[in-house]
C-alpha cells in the first residue's frame, strides 16, 4: 500500500514538472513581458536591468528550475495587467471556482447513478427511452448554449433567478463562500446545472451500460440462482461491480468539470479562476495563464490519485495482488 | 388435468417445450421432456453440445433467459407446480428448495465479496437464523466440501482460490439452505482432468450424506457410470432414452445411445468424452422430419422418416425409437 501511494506520488511529481514546463515555455514563446512591463518610454539601460531582474538573461534551463521552485512555493509572480501577485489574484477566485464545481459535480452523480442504475434496470421502460433519448440532447449540445438557454427561461422570462455572479457571500477567513446567504445558494444554480449538464448525462449512460454488462456476468446469474432478493442482486452485487469504472470516469470528470468551468464562469460572469483565465488571455497576461495553467494540472494529479485510492478501496483484487507483489519484492 | 401427489417423485417434468421466438421463426431447444427425480436420486443427463440439456435445467431452476421461455408442460416439486411461478415466489424455491451449480467456477463468484460473506448471505436469505449462526454454518460448509484452514479462508475473496477450490466454495454455496434438488450443470467441465474427479466424489458424498437430488448435466459417460442412479439421454431437444445407468450402458437401446456407449473410459481420463457418431446433430432450425436421429442411424427404415417416435418402455427404460414398437404390421 505504502509503496503504491509513494509510486504514485512520484508519477505525480513528474507530470507536474512536465506540466510546469510547458507553462514556462509561455513565456518563452508567447508574447514579450519586457516590452509589456516597460511601455513606451524606455532606455537600452532600463531594458537591460529589468531584463536582469526577471533573471532572462539567465540560461533557459536555470529559468525554468527557478520558476519550478518559486511555483512549488505558489510563487507565479506579478500579472502585467492587474499589478497584483498572481497567487493572490487566484485565491480570492478559488472558492468561487471549486463550490460551482463541487456543486456541479455533486449533482452529476446524485442524479446520474439514479437514472444509469434506474435505465439499467428497466431497459424496456418508456420512461428509460426518455431519459436515453433526452440524455443524448444534454451530450450534444454545448455547454454554453445550455447556459444561454437556462438564463433565457429561468432569468429573463421567469425572473426567478439571478443571471450572472455569486449574489452574497460570506468570508472565512480567505475563503468567500456562496453556501451561507440565500442569494449566493440561488446564485448557484443555473451555472452547477449548466455545468453539470454534461458529466451528468454522461454518468448516466455510463453507469447504465456497465449495469447491462454486469448483469450478463455468470456471478449475478448464479446469484439469482441462489436465490437471492432483487435488491440484494441489483445494489449489492450488481452496482458494486460497476463502481469501478465509474469512480475511473467520474473521478476524471471532476478534473474536467474544474476545466470546464471556463466556459460556464464566463456565460454566468461567475467571479472565479476561468472567468479570470478568460480575461487575462485577451491581455496576453503570461503569468496568470501559466499559473492557472499548473494549478488545473494540480488538481487533476490530486484526483487522479484520489481515484486510484478509492479503486483500491473497492476492488479486493487490486489490493491483494499489489500486496503480494509488494511482498514479494516486485 | 390432476396428479396425485406422488411421494416417490421430488421432481416431476411433464411435456416441457422450451422455445425461443426468433425473427425468423420460433426454435424449440426442448421437445417435449418427461422425466421424474426421486427424493436422493442422481439423474445423470448426457447428449452433444446443443441437445437441451442447459436449457431443460435453467426451465427447472426459473431461470431461462429471455426471449426463451417454457411454452408448454408442466415442472413439479413434491407435486406443487413451479413452472410458471411469479418471481418473488420462485425466488424463494431457488437456493431453498432446488439449488445450481454452474460450470465455470471461475466466473460464478462475485469479485468483490469474501467467500464467507456470499455464503452467509445466502443463507440468511433462506433460514430464519443469527448473523453469527449463519457464519458458523457457512464456515461448517466450506469445511463439508473440503477447504482447507476454512477458519482462514472464510474471509478470502474468490480470486484467492484456485478453479476447484472455487467449485468446492460454489458447492458449498448451492448446498447452503439444504435443498433438495441440486441442479448441476456441468459442473466439472471448466475444471482440469485432475481434479475433476475429486469433485464428482465431492458432489456425490454431500448429495447421500443430506438424501439431496442431482440433476447431473455433463458430456462425460465415465461420471455418468460412477455417479448416476438413472440416465437420461438427450438428443436435437428429446429424450431418446432414460433409464437405470446400468441397463443403459450395458443394453442401450436407443441407436444414439448405442453410438454413445462406444467406449466409456474411466472418470476423469481425457478420453471421457461422448464417443463420436458419425454426421452432427441437427441444427434446431432444421431437425429432420420424422425422427430427429434418422440422418445418422444406421438402423433407420422408412417409418423413422415420416413419424416421429414417442417414448416406448421396454423393461425399466423408455426409449424414444420405432424398433421397439411391438405393431409388427409397420416394421420393415
Ligand atoms: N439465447 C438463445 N437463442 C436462441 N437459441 C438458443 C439460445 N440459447 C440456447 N439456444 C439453443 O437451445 C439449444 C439447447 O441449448 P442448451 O440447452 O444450452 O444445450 P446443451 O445441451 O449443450 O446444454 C441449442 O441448440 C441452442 O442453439
Ligand atoms: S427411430 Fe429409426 S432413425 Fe430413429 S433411432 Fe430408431 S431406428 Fe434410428
Ligand atoms: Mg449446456
Amino acid at each position: 500500500m505504502i509503496a503504491f501511494v509513494i509510486r504514485r506520488l512520484l508519477q505525480a511529481v513528474l507530470v507536474m514538472m512536465a506540466v510546469g514546463f510547458v507553462a514556462f515555455s509561455l513565456f518563452a514563446y508567447v508574447g514579450d513581458p519586457v516590452a509589456i512591463m516597460l511601455g513606451q518610454d524606455f532606455t537600452a539601460e532600463s531594458r537591460r536591468l529589468l531584463v536582469h531582474e526577471l533573471g532572462l538573461d539567465q540560461p533557459f534551463f536555470v529559468q525554468y528550475v527557478h520558476f519550478l521552485l518559486n511555483a512549488a512555493q505558489g510563487n507565479f509572480g506579478i500579472s502585467y495587467r492587474l499589478a497584483r501577485p498572481v497567487s493572490e489574484l487566484l485565491l480570492e477566485r478559488l472558492p468561487a471556482t471549486l463550490e460551482l464545481s463541487l456543486c456541479a459535480a455533486a449533482l452529476a452523480l446524485a442524479v446520474g447513478v439514479p437514472l444509469g442504475v434506474y435505465t439499467g434496470l428497466n431497459r424496456e421502460s418508456w420512461l428509460s427511452r426518455l431519459l436515453l433519448t433526452v440524455s443524448l440532447v444534454g451530450v450534444s449540445l454545448p455547454t454554453f448554449l445550455i447556459g444561454i438557454l437556462l438564463i433565457l427561461v429561468f432569468s429573463v422570462v421567469l425572473g426567478w433567478l439571478p443571471s450572472f455572479g455569486r449574489g452574497t457571500t460570506v468570508a472565512l477567513g480567505w475563503w468567500t463562500t456562496g453556501f451561507l446567504t440565500e442569494s449566493g445558494l440561488r446564485a448557484l444554480i443555473l451555472p452547477s446545472v449548466t455545468l453539470a449538464m454534461f458529466q451528468m448525462t454522461l454518468i448516466m449512460r455510463l453507469v447504465r451500460s456497465e449495469m447491462l454488462e454486469v448483469l450478463r456476468t455468470d456471478y449475478i446469474k448464479f446469484a439469482r440462482a441462489r436465490g437471492l432478493s432483487d435488491r440484494a442482486i441489483n445494489f449489492g452485487h450488481a452496482l458494486k461491480n460497476t463502481l469501478v469504472p465509474v469512480i475511473t470516469i467520474t473521478g476524471l470528470q471532476l478534473g474536467g468539470i474544474i476545466a470546464f468551468a471556463i466556459v460556464t464562469e464566463t456565460v454566468f460572469q461567475w467571479p472565479g479562476m476561468g472567468f479570470l483565465f478568460i480575461q487575462s488571455v485577451s491581455a496576453a497576461d503570461i503569468p496568470v495563464m501559466a499559473a492557472y495553467l499548473v494549478l488545473i494540472a494540480f488538481f487533476f494529479v490530486m484526483i487522479n490519485l484520489v481515484v486510484d485510492l478509492l479503486y483500491y478501496g473497492v476492488d479486493p483484487r487490486l489490493r491483494i495482488d499489489r500486496a503480494a507483489a509488494a511482498g514479494h519484492g516486485h | 388435468m390432476t396428479m396425485a401427489p406422488d411421494r416417490t417423485k421430488l421432481l416431476e417434468v411433464r411435456n416441457l417445450r422450451v422455445e425461443f421466438p426468433m425473427r425468423r421463426g420460433t426454435l424449440v431447444a426442448v421437445d417435449d421432456v418427461s422425466f421424474d427425480i426421486a427424493p436422493g436420486e442422481v439423474l445423470g443427463v448426457v447428449g452433444e453440445s446443443g441437445a437441451g440439456k442447459s436449457m431443460t435445467g435453467a426451465a427447472i431452476i426459473g431461470l431461462l433467459e429471455p426471449p426463451g421461455r417454457i411454452a408448454g408442460g408442466e415442472i413439479r416439486l413434491d407435486g406443487r407446480r413451479i413452472d410458471g411461478l411469479p418471481y418473488e415466489k420462485m425466488r424463494r424455491v431457488r437456493g431453498r428448495e432446488i439449488g445450481a451449480i454452474f460450470q465455470d467456477p471461475l466466473t460464478s463468484l462475485n469479485p468483490l465479496y469474501t467467500v464467507g460473506r456470499q455464503l452467509v448471505e445466502t443463507i440468511l436469505t433462506h433460514l430464519d437464523m443469527s448473523e453469527k449462526a449463519a457464519r458458523e454454518r457457512a464456515l461448517q460448509l466450506l469445511q463439508d466440501v473440503g477447504i482447507p484452514a476454512a477458519e482462514r479462508r472464510i474471509d478470502h475473496y474468490p480470486h484467492q482460490f484456485s478453479g476447484g477450490m472455487r467449485q468446492r466454495v460454489v458447492i458449498a454455496l448451492a448446498l447452503s439452505a439444504n435443498p433438495r434438488l441440486i441442479v448441476a450443470d456441468e459442473p466439472t467441465t471448466a475444471l482440469d482432468v485432475s481434479i475433476q474427479a475429486q469433485i464428482i466424489t465431492l458432489i456425490k458424498r454431500l448429495c447421500r450424506e443430506h438424501g439431496t437430488a442431482v440433476m447431473l448435466v455433463t458430456h462425460d459417460m465415465g461420471v455418468i457410470a460412477e455417479t448416476a442412479d438413472r440416465v437420461a439421454v438427450m438428443y436435437a431437444g428429446r429424450i431418446a432414452e432414460i433409464g437405470p445407468v446400468r441397463d443403459v450402458i450395458s443394453r442401450a437401446r436407443h441407436p444414439y445411445t448405442e453410438g454413445l456407449m462406444g467406449s466409456i473410459p474411466k472418470i476423469g481420463e481425457a478420453g471421457g468424452r461422448l464417443a463420436q457418431i458419425d454426421g452432427a446433430m441437427p441444427r434446431l432450425s432444421a431437425i429432420p422430419k420424422g425422427c430427429a436421429f434418422n440422418p445418422r442411424c444406421a438402423k433407420a427404415f422408412e417409418r423413422c422418416r415420416a413419424e416421429r417416435p414417442e417414448p416406448l418402455t421396454v423393461d425399466a427404460t423408455d426409449v424414444a425409437c420405432w424398433l421397439y414398437d411391438p405393431a409388427p404390421a409397420v416394421r420393415r
